[in-house]
């Protein structure tokens, strides 16, 4: 059996004498698509600073493809196959959109620090940037500084920028937030097709989203995880009803 | 593989290159020739510090640390080539300055790179006035108060090329900046000169596309450091005396007014500062005591409104000339002339009565010869005209400034829409 693409071990997380995160264990298979849900404040953009390494775990282990990156700093996650994007958009604002895309997958072609390549001469970074673009539909924005870009177009190029560089853990943070109802179905699309082939793990709101995308769903509560299933299975479970109760989760 | 430069950029490096050619003989004055010396050396210098601070978004207070101790080691290395009659070419000798300044770029970026923003400013500062301290306490070294001189005329040279002459050494210098401008330039279309603006534009996402953004700032620091020492291994070539004021706070100020001034966005501001920053300093200090006072208010109006310096002035007209606006801020540009000029002599008339009246040694009288005038700073009525032609001059200069930033406000709206 292969390791799983992406375990954590009883992985804590406290803020001085805060625990946000209090134990959490999870397998997330290769190629499967994981959702995590849960009440506001419940710890999940914490969870997922702590995979990608923003923060540094209290305590636990965190696995990727069977290695141990607990401690590891951020880049050193990426390098190893474990891209992320943000809630908040997080993009090179002065760059342009061709230029931010192209700066993900320098690394993994393997120009690194290169200063002597000619950046505009290399025609593998260039082309797989194109590439993305087209698919995340800023074709027209390519030359366009970042800053200037509308909201979801940012969005769009945020989920750009994480898959460019191949890698094959994506973490998405709430990807559809503060999208209206035509831009949330195009972005699902787009994580869909982009995510193809790949491990998928998701933090998300939208619960439209999570049961049209997930394959299995985890829901966060107070920093532990009260259930793990298929999205049938945790329409159906009890502890989640309860966790829910009155926040629009029948609406689902 | 294509040439790396091509088109237009082939033209402006030929260009460019024509310019430099020919400068020196515009002039036969001796003085023309080491103002372009100057030129020279201060823009290799500026172009380093922006490889910083426009680039990868640090702001050093320090900078003159790598271009004096650039200067020091090449005029120790002359010194050495006299002392043991070694057959080392004097035209090789600023690639020691280089490579001092990359070493020292080495041990003290390690130490400067570890934050960016105002620890970095900070760190810089400090590693600054550290450096300059060490030159007096190391006189064996830094050569004291006198400093250290030497004779760049090592051989009888190539073809008679000894380096003795002004001319020859103009040229020394004129190739070494075209060189290190043409590889300043191809360094900002490489990997890690795009990843440099990344680091610049935020540090935490080059983590997350795989970078470590504390390594990105190091290498830049790194290979500004070798160009500035190329540029302090030509001044101490060029004045053949290495003195502490190299590497002095004074210095790491005068190159970060070059690059503001010039613009810190384009690969060509700091080009620009440098060369009007040298001749300023020349021209207005043979004018009036008072010309460190009015760099300070041509620094601050600047950077209050025109953040982007000359070359962001010269794009942001290059682009209403695009959009067909041009002629209409030109109008306004004439139409601010005569408040201009207003506002101008009233400050000139000022400062230059408050120089007048501090450097006087008689009671009651201060004489001051100004616009084919003679004034009595001493008079206090006599303060009143400038300080009118000042409040006059500034309230009109308002009204049309507002006029024409509401103008190209709409003009900018619409440009947007068009791009929508």
């Amino acid at each position: 059996m292969t390791a799983p693409a992406l375990r954590l071990g009883n992985v804590c997380k406290s803020f001085g004498r805060t625990e946000i995160i209090r134990g959490v264990d999870l397998r997330v298979p290769e190629h499967e698509r994981h959702a995590i849900i849960g009440p506001n404040g419940a710890g999940k953009s914490t969870l997922f600073n702590l995979i990608s390494a923003r923060f540094p775990v209290s305590s636990g282990t965190i696995e990727l493809k069977g290695e141990n990156v607990t401690g590891l700093r951020p880049f050193e996650i990426h390098r190893r196959g474990l891209s992320r994007s943000f809630q908040i958009s997080n993009i090179f604002h002065n760059l342009s959109v061709f230029d931010n895309v192209r700066c993900a997958v320098l690394w993994p072609l393997g120009y690194r620090y290169s200063f002597w390549h000619r950046l505009s001469q290399l025609r593998d970074a260039a082309e797989r940037a194109d590439k993305i673009i087209e698919a995340i539909g800023l074709w027209r924005r390519r030359a366009t500084p970042a800053s200037r870009l509308s909201y979801a177009e940012q969005r769009a190029l945020e989920i750009g920028i994480t898959v460019a560089g191949g890698a094959e853990v994506i973490l998405l943070d709430e990807p559809t937030a503060g999208m209206s109802h035509t831009e949330t179905a195009e972005a699902v699309a787009l994580i869909r097709r982009m995510t193809e082939g790949r491990t998928l793990v998701m933090v998300e709101h939208d619960m439209s989203v999570v049961f049209g995308l997930a394959d299995r769903v985890s829901v966060l509560v107070y920093g532990q995880i009260i259930a793990t299933g298929t999205p049938a299975e945790i329409r159906q479970d009890p502890a989640v009803r309860e966790a829910y109760l009155g926040s629009g989760f029948a609406d689902a | 593989m294509k040439a790396p430069f091509s088109g237009n950029r082939l033209i402006v490096l030929a260009g460019y290159l024509a310019v430099i050619v020919v400068a020196p003989l515009v002039s036969t004055r001796g003085y023309w020739l080491s103002l372009l010396c100057q030129i020279g050396i201060t823009t290799i210098f500026a172009l380093s510090f922006n490889m910083l601070l426009g680039q990868t978004g640090l702001l050093s207070f320090g900078h003159a640390v790598y271009f004096g101790l650039g200067a020091f080691a090449t005029v120790h290395l002359l010194r050495a080539v006299h002392e043991h009659s070694w057959r080392f070419p004097v035209t090789l000798l600023p690639l020691a300055g280089g490579v001092a300044g990359l070493l020292f770029g080495i041990a003290l970026g390690y130490v400067t790179t570890r934050r960016a923003g105002t620890t970095f400013a900070m760190i810089s500062l400090g590693i600054g006035e550290m450096v300059a301290a060490s030159s007096l306490m190391f006189p064996g070294f830094f050569g004291g108060e006198g400093g250290l001189s030497s004779n760049r005329v090592t051989s009888p040279g190539w073809f008679g090329i000894t380096y003795g002459s002004p001319l020859q050494m103009y040229y020394l210098i004129a190739g070494w900046a075209f060189l290190s401008i043409v590889g300043m330039y191809l360094l900002t279309d490489t990997p890690l000169g795009r990843m440099a603006n990344a680091v610049r534009d935020n540090p935490e996402r080059a983590e997350f596309v795989g970078f470590d953004p504390q390594w990105v700032r190091y290498l830049m620091v790194v290979l500004a450091g070798f160009f500035a020492g190329v540029a302090g291994g030509l001044t101490a070539l060029n004045y053949e005396i290495v003195t502490a004021e190299t590497l002095s706070t004074a210095t790491s100020g005068i190159v970060i007014m070059m690059a503001f001034v010039g613009g810190i966005g384009h690969f060509t501001g700091p080009i620009i500062g440098a060369a009007l920053i040298t001749v300023l300093r020349i021209a207005v200090a043979g004018i009036t005591e008072a010309w460190p006072f009015y760099f300070g208010i041509l620094f601050t109006v600047l950077v209050l409104y025109a953040p982007g310096g000359i070359a962001g002035i010269v794009a942001e007209h290059k682009r209403l000339y695009e959009a067909g606006q041009l002629g209409r801020a030109l109008q306004d540009y004439l139409l601010g002339l005569l408040p201009f000029a207003l506002c101008a002599s009233g400050v000139i008339t000022l400062v230059e009565m408050a120089y007048a009246l501090a450097n006087t040694s008689e009671p009651g009288s201060a004489p001051l010869h100004l616009f084919g005038l003679t004034l009595n700073a001493a008079r206090p009525l006599g303060w009143a005209p400038p300080v009118i032609a000042l409040t006059v001059g500034a309230l009109l200069l308002r009204a049309i400034s507002r006029r024409m930033a509401a103008r190209r406000d709409t003009l900018y709206a619409s440009l947007l829409q068009r791009q929508a």
